[in-house]
């Protein structure tokens, strides 16, 4: 075999994938994002044709050619890629440009089909298509004025390495005398470990050691990880001997292969006493039913499974509904769903000089050091994270899934461990959006003054607290003090039961929220006969205006740059222009309809969100900035650089960042909470400054010159985002088609406005999966159902409209050069303008997530 | 995926079939989920078939022939049944990097609702001609051959060696549709219908949790047909690829326009 026209000697395993087998001769562009076939990150050619290489056999490459990759540095389609930026966090890319270059004329016809079998979870296909249609999307050009390098759609930092496969994802290195782990599952939802015999896997040919909870300590954490570990419930350990969730890890394995380590977990006998379980928040309520958690800390009510709740009010909400005309009440569900970042949850650790090296798929390096420094009892100087390349977050890497089981395996063992999980790992095993239930009441006067306001919300935590409490508060929060409302009043609670944990996913708990609120808004208008964006109108919060949180603290939240009235014109400008019916669409069987809903997010998480930036002089004149967030596809290194080229008066290529590793700067929260460009980006800017200030001085000394910025993301200031659907419905088949989607956003200044266009596009994408076709289900016994892609739609090419998209003339003063987040805030308005416009067309109310063809034909009436 | 318990990969020219044995066609289904009870891979391009070979009766469809390749075959201009071909290929839900590799041998065999093949294989009347163990020669209808979701009247060590397809279903008249939950996503129903000579038959796979056959003879009404297709199918298919009484509804439209295309044509 021939990889990339270099002879190779070795041979492969009968059974062994060409994918491994590529990435063991060094080829590390080949990536694994399903290892089932589905998602196309790992497509590579052989002798010229285009193949899934996890479902290829390697053996049937022997004799052939194969190309990677690394071998099409400098092609037309790889440079396409490059002037479209048709890529966020990268890891789909090689595959999606191996596809690319083989297809033929007869196949750019008709993409849909073509690219089926590529998942892109970032871009929403967008910038794909523009690659594709050989679109620049790239401001190029060499000005080095301050400013003109902001407001500019500049390259990602990692562009030529994305494109070319080059850069390096956190399992894209090789480490001599690498060991791997396994980890043995429960099978039950709810069970205590009597005992554990590992006899058996110790004398599996190539296993190391077996960790058990007997090898484990017993300090209590939570997965999830926040600037403030006492936000979130204690109620976690690295290995457990009571199992909570049916895919809780109960041992790990380690050997010198995975195979091996695999076939010592299959050797492990485990003695389980199975419990009582519960899987329904309604159900765990209930007296006698089983508690998950006892003596644990930062649970609000363990007795009764409860995590958290609030129970707040302002006003008077009985009065406000006898003020009245028109009341609404309504039940809206948001169902499971998975980020499905391609690059799965994977950690290699080893000891270097005494320390622990933790290089991690994170979008919270500095945090996630903390609690590993914790957990064992190291001094933090001890241990040393980095994230490399990450391939997609969505908040699913705001948690510590991986990292401390292989600490503990590295400190035991001293030597090198790497814990990769499979995509089955990621659906049964690692964290979910929150399932919610949510009860909207509305009350307003004839002229649509909303007189009250009442959600009463049900949420279910699954088996681990993770950011239960976090995303409880946040549901309950901007979706509602998004209206003036004398009278609001808000329930809500979150529950555990025994299935698999819910964390932070895209929006924090605001989609689900904005799907019952909005939803109810729009019913609302109905039944005053009164349009719908009309009645946003007259009760959106105004500048000046206070927006009372739910908790009744203080709240460090104003508004200092309002676009959302130019967000709600633009997208009633366009929604009125309407659609055209596609002419293969029948008009006697679909049915045309408009809808729209609108979203506010806070700039920053509350309590403080933490960023030192440094920024350094090179010896040949450049700079060197050091960030501590990570990059996962959100653009924030891009605009890190470009503030700090805009600040410098110099190119963006000549600032090089290198990011995301605990032994940089000091602090860095972490890269969640949309603050990645705002919050790092402002410490980036202020070094910048602060090296330009010693510049001016002068007081070189004759040495290179250093300065550090920090940020602490306080106060807080509001963005928003407007989203608009002109859709057809065909009752007769339960079918949605998009005919005109739009998204107005209030980003305030648009640093980089291609890759805020990408953040845009790849949320309404990912949000248009969430609301038509994704679900993780899980049994009667409480195991996830969903394990493989082909189980779990996520919008591929075909699914997906080109969402036009508005910016909104606005610059807040708190953000860097007047910039507000633009990455969660795109997600939260889709699903309820999608219901808006279902029920334009047809005159039902959806209130259940998906929107499925086979559920939304029976919502509609269909009879079989 | 890596099959961890493979240990080897045999000529099945030359070695005979026991147990912890599997196939291996394009390997593109096996290799895309755990197979622990696999050890030895018996590989079937050793026999060096020919993928497609026009014969007296009709077309003889090797099991090792790619759903690209067979896509791809220059019918005979009689065989108005040909379009087939290619719409049946097009609806598997593996991309076209899979239909290189995936064989039209073993989408039947894997005997899933939603194989294609196993709708081509079925609507045109096609026979599948097997070697048993023992080496002796069976043929099966396609349509007796599978028998539930993932599940097929083949033994272990029996051998699907090809698809045999006659010149009298080829040349008739087709009508296809299919639907799924997204647009380019598995088949939750998919329906053919054959024009013969004094009746239309079809064909429902997908949404059925085996192929079923009804057949609408001239001058009845298509409400006979749709009372057929539900007493053969027994229950629509359950998973998550589509709700049953929607697969039971959408077979039923389905039903209709496929008849009513072959009878405005």
């Amino acid at each position: 075999m021939r990889v990339n026209g270099v002879e190779i000697g070795a041979r492969p395993a009968p059974g062994q994938c060409l994918r491994t087998f590529v990435r063991e001769q060094g080829w590390f562009g080949v990536k694994k994002g399903c290892d089932a076939g589905d998602c196309g990150a790992c497509t590579v050619h052989v002798d010229g044709h285009a193949v899934h290489s996890c479902i290829y056999p390697a053996v049937r490459a022997i004799g052939r050619d194969v190309t990677t990759i690394e071998a099409l540095a400098g092609s037309p389609t790889t440079e396409a890629f490059l002037a479209a930026q048709g890529f966020q966090c990268g890891f789909c890319t090689p595959g999606m440009i191996m596809t690319t270059a083989a297809l033929d004329e007869q196949q750019r016809a008709d993409l849909p089909r073509a690219l089926k079998g590529n998942i892109c979870r970032c871009t929403g296909y967008g910038a794909i298509a523009d690659a594709l249609a050989g679109v620049c999307s790239l401001d190029t050009g060499t000005s080095t004025e301050t400013g003109d390098q902001v407001r500019r759609s500049a390259a990602a930092p990692a562009a030529l390495g994305v494109v070319t496969g080059r850069a390096a994802f956190t399992l894209d290195i090789e480490v001599p005398g690498l060991l791997h782990m396994a980890l043995l599952r429960s099978p039950h939802a709810h069970a205590r470990v009597r005992g554990i015999d590992r006899a058996a896997a110790i004398r599996v040919p190539g296993v190391v050691a077996v960790f058990t909870h007997e090898d484990a300590p017993d300090t209590t954490f939570s997965t999830a990880r926040h600037e403030d570990p006492d936000d979130d419930p204690y109620d976690s350990v690295v290995l457990d001997d009571v199992v909570r969730f049916a895919g809780q890890r109960v041992a790990a394995v380690v050997a010198d292969s995975l195979a091996a380590a695999r076939a010592g977990c299959a050797a492990l006998v485990v003695d389980y006493e199975v419990l009582p379980a519960v899987f329904d928040p309604d159900d765990a309520m209930a007296p006698g039913a089983p508690q998950l958690h006892t003596g644990r800390a930062g649970i609000a009510d363990a007795s009764r499974n409860i995590v958290a709740e609030v129970h707040s009010a302002h006003g008077d909400i009985d009065a406000g509904f006898a003020a009245a005309d028109e009341v609404y009440e309504g039940s809206f569900t948001s169902q499971r769903v998975q980020h499905v970042a391609l690059e799965t949850h994977a950690t290699v650790g080893w000891m270097h000089d005494e320390r622990l090296v933790l290089r991690t798929s994170t979008q919270v390096p500095f945090l996630t050091r903390d609690a590993v420094a914790r957990v064992f009892g190291l001094p933090r100087e001890r241990v040393r994270v980095v994230a490399a390349r990450v391939g997609g977050g969505f908040g699913g890497k705001q948690e510590m899934f991986t990292e401390d089981v292989v600490a503990l395996a590295v400190l035991a063992l001293g030597r090198p461990v790497q814990l990769e999980f499979t995509r089955e790992e990621q659906f049964v095993a690692t964290s979910t959006r929150h399932p919610m239930r949510i009860t909207v009441r509305l009350g307003a006067t004839r002229d649509g003054r909303l007189t009250a306001m009442q959600l009463r919300s049900l949420s279910d935590a699954g088996a681990y607290g993770n950011h239960s409490v976090g995303v409880l508060f946040h549901s309950c929060g901007e979706a509602v003090e998004l209206y003036r409302c004398p009278n609001k009043q808000i329930d809500g609670r979150v529950v555990y039961t025994n299935t698999v944990p819910a964390g932070a996913f895209r929006g924090y708990g605001l989609s689900q929220s904005a799907f019952a609120v909005e939803s109810a808004m729009d019913e609302l208008a109905r039944r005053l006969a009164m349009d719908p964006t009309e009645l946003r109108r007259r009760n959106v919060v105004h500048p000046g205006d206070e927006l009372r949180p739910v908790s009744g603290d203080a709240h460090d939240v104003e508004i200092r740059s309002y676009g959302l009235p130019q967000c709600l014109d633009a997208v009633a400008d366009r929604l009125a222009d309407g659609a055209d019916l596609p002419a293969d669409l029948d008009p006697a069987e679909w049915r045309t309809g408009r809808g729209m809903a609108v979203s506010m997010l806070n700039t920053a998480p509350p309590g403080g969100h933490y960023a030192n930036v440094r920024i350094a002089q090179r010896a040949d004149g450049g700079f060197r900035l050091m960030v501590g967030s990570a990059e996962f596809g959100n653009g924030s290194a891009t605009v890190q650089r470009q503030l700090a080229a805009a600040t410098l008066g110099v190119a963006v290529e000549d600032i090089e960042l290198v990011g995301s590793d605990t032994d940089l700067v000091e602090h860095d929260t972490g890269t969640y909470g949309s603050t990645g460009s705002v919050v790092a980006g402002m410490a980036a800017l202020r070094a910048a400054e602060n090296l330009r200030s010693l510049m001016v001085a002068g007081s070189t000394g004759g040495g290179l010159l250093e300065a550090d910025g920090r940020s602490d993301g306080r106060p807080r200031s509001v963005a928003f985002t407007v989203q608009g659907f002109c859709i057809a419905v065909r009752p007769a088949t339960g079918e949605v088609r998009i005919l005109r989607s739009v998204q107005a956003v209030d980003a305030g200044t648009v640093l980089n406005p291609m890759q805020c266009r990408g953040q845009v596009e790849g949320g309404v994408a990912q949000a248009i999966g969430a609301a038509l076709y994704e679900h993780v289900d899980i049994d009667g016994s409480g195991r996830v159902t969903t394990r493989a892609l082909r189980e779990y739609h996520v919008p591929v090419f075909g699914d997906v409209p080109r969402t036009e998209v508005v910016f909104a003339e606005t610059a807040d003063p708190l953000g860097p050069m007047g910039a507000k987040p633009m990455s969660e805030a795109p997600f939260n308005p889709v699903a309820p303008a999608l219901a808006n416009a279902v029920r334009d067309a047809t005159g039902v109310r959806v209130t259940e997530l998906p929107m499925a063809r086979d559920r939304l034909f029976f919502t509609l009436g269909g009879t079989t | 995926m890596d099959l961890d318990s493979v240990n080897a990969i045999a000529d099945p020219r030359t070695t005979s079939w026991q147990d912890g044995d599997a196939w291996l066609g394009g390997g593109s289904w096996l290799f895309s989920e755990p197979q622990p009870e696999v050890r030895r891979l018996l590989d079937l391009q050793s026999f060096g078939w020919p993928p497609l070979t026009g014969t007296p009766d009709g077309l003889r469809v090797a099991a090792t022939c790619t759903i690209a390749q067979l896509a791809a075959f220059d019918a005979p201009r009689d065989w108005l049944a040909a379009p087939l071909f290619a719409q049946c290929a097009h609806v598997l839900l593996g991309s076209f990097k899979v239909h290189t590799v995936a064989s039209v041998g073993g989408n039947i065999c894997l005997s899933l609702p939603a194989g294609p093949m196993i709708s081509l294989g079925a609507a045109l009347d096609g026979h599948c001609e097997i070697q048993r163990r023992d080496g002796a020669i069976d043929e099966v209808p396609v349509l007796d051959l599978v028998i539930g979701p993932g599940r097929n009247s083949l033994l272990p060590g029996d051998l699907l060696r090809a698809l045999i397809l006659g010149h009298d279903a080829l040349r008739r008249r087709t009508a296809f549709r299919q639907i799924s939950l997204s647009p380019v996503g598995r088949s939750a129903a998919l329906v053919i219908a054959r024009a013969d000579a004094d009746s239309v038959v079809i064909t429902v796979t997908a949404a059925t949790p085996r192929p079923v056959r009804a057949v609408l003879s001239a001058g009845d009404p298509v409400e006979v047909l749709l009372e057929q297709v539900d007493a053969s199918a027994g229950s629509y298919h359950d998973d998550v690829h589509g709700d049953p009484r929607w697969r039971r509804a959408m077979t039923h439209r389905l039903v209709r326009e496929v008849v009513a295309e072959l009878a405005a044509a």
